[in-house]
């Protein structure tokens, strides 16, 4: 059974590390979350990206969440923030499209076009 | 929405919106009353008598991309439409609590869904504020989960931490599965 000490352990080992991540820099990959994009599925997105960034240890990239970003129609939306890059709006997103965008956009760095809100919107 | 911890995870982000420092999640599963009991108390900024007359209309909303809110209507709907009830009260200030009962074995009653993804997705998408708290509860057994708990432990640390998360995940897995006796899926 899983108990409070052990987050006691994983905070000793947390501390020690020097790349705690503090700052709140980096890439950042938001999810809308409201009823909009909750009924259309985001819940299983938001989870896939925080489990795929988590597996690959991508200190750098946060995930969070947002309100309506009032393209219903395209939900699950999922924007993503690199620095010094312009801001990539995916719809329709599902977890097999999150792995692709992680793999392909925030690691290697060539946006996943035919994802993008634009191709989507033409399909 | 296609289950019960989906309208959690929609009704919450209200609370979000409000700026609570806890929401609370009460569930109360019961076979033997036949009964589902969803309620959602947080401390937010509440609701004035006018917006909270107006709240159940899906005309009414406070997001300004488009002219309709839904979240309340569809879980209003959801819970009378399986022989259930809805309340809702909220004072400014204090805060509001949103309450739907559903008829457990009725067939229109949505499934219950999956809490665990709602509970990890509701703490990961606001790992710095709110709190949140749930509570479920059975015939035979309840399950706690506070996130107030897990920030105390962490002293400081993130609640989004890898570690943290897989610890999280695996507590709610165990939680309910420990309860899943009487739990509905």
């Amino acid at each position: 059974m899983k108990t409070i000490a052990e987050l006691e352990a994983i905070r000793q080992r947390a501390k020690g590390q020097v790349g705690v991540r503090k700052d709140r820099e980096g890439t950042r990959v938001v999810v809308g979350m409201a009823t909009c994009g909750i009924a259309a599925g985001a819940r299983p997105v938001m989870l896939a990206f925080v489990e795929e960034v988590n597996r690959r240890g991508l200190q750098h990239v946060t995930v969070s969440q947002t309100g309506c970003i009032g393209m219903c129609r395209l939900e699950p939306i999922v924007e993503v923030f690199v620095p010094r890059k312009d801001k990539v709006t995916y719809g329709h997103m599902t977890r097999e499209k999150a792995g692709r965008v992680i793999a392909a956009h925030i690691v290697n760095g060539h946006p996943v076009d035919e994802y993008t809100i634009g191709a989507v919107e033409e399909q | 929405m296609r289950d019960l911890s989906l309208h959690i995870l929609d009704l919450t982000q209200n609370s979000v919106k409000a700026g609570a420092s806890l929401v609370q999640v009460l569930i109360r599963d019961s076979a033997r009353e036949d009964l589902i009991r969803i309620e959602i108390v947080d401390d937010g900024c509440g609701m004035d008598a006018d917006l909270l007359a107006r709240v159940t209309s899906p005309f009414t909303t406070t997001r300004t991309t488009r002219k309709v809110g839904l979240g309340i209507p569809m879980f209003k709907a959801n819970a009378e439409g399986s022989g259930g009830t809805f309340s809702i009260a909220s004072t400014v200030g204090e805060g509001t609590r949103v309450c739907g009962t559903f008829g457990r074995s009725n067939i229109d009653r949505p499934p219950m869904g999956d809490i665990q993804g709602t509970m990890l997705t509701l703490v990961l998408g606001t790992p710095e504020r709110p709190d949140y708290l749930l509570r479920y509860e059975t015939d035979e057994a309840s399950f706690t989960f506070d996130t107030r708990e897990v920030r105390a432990a962490l002293d400081g640390l993130p609640l989004d931490l890898p570690d943290v998360v897989a610890w999280m995940r695996d507590y709610l897995k165990e939680g309910f599965e420990q309860i899943s006796g009487g739990a509905t899926s």
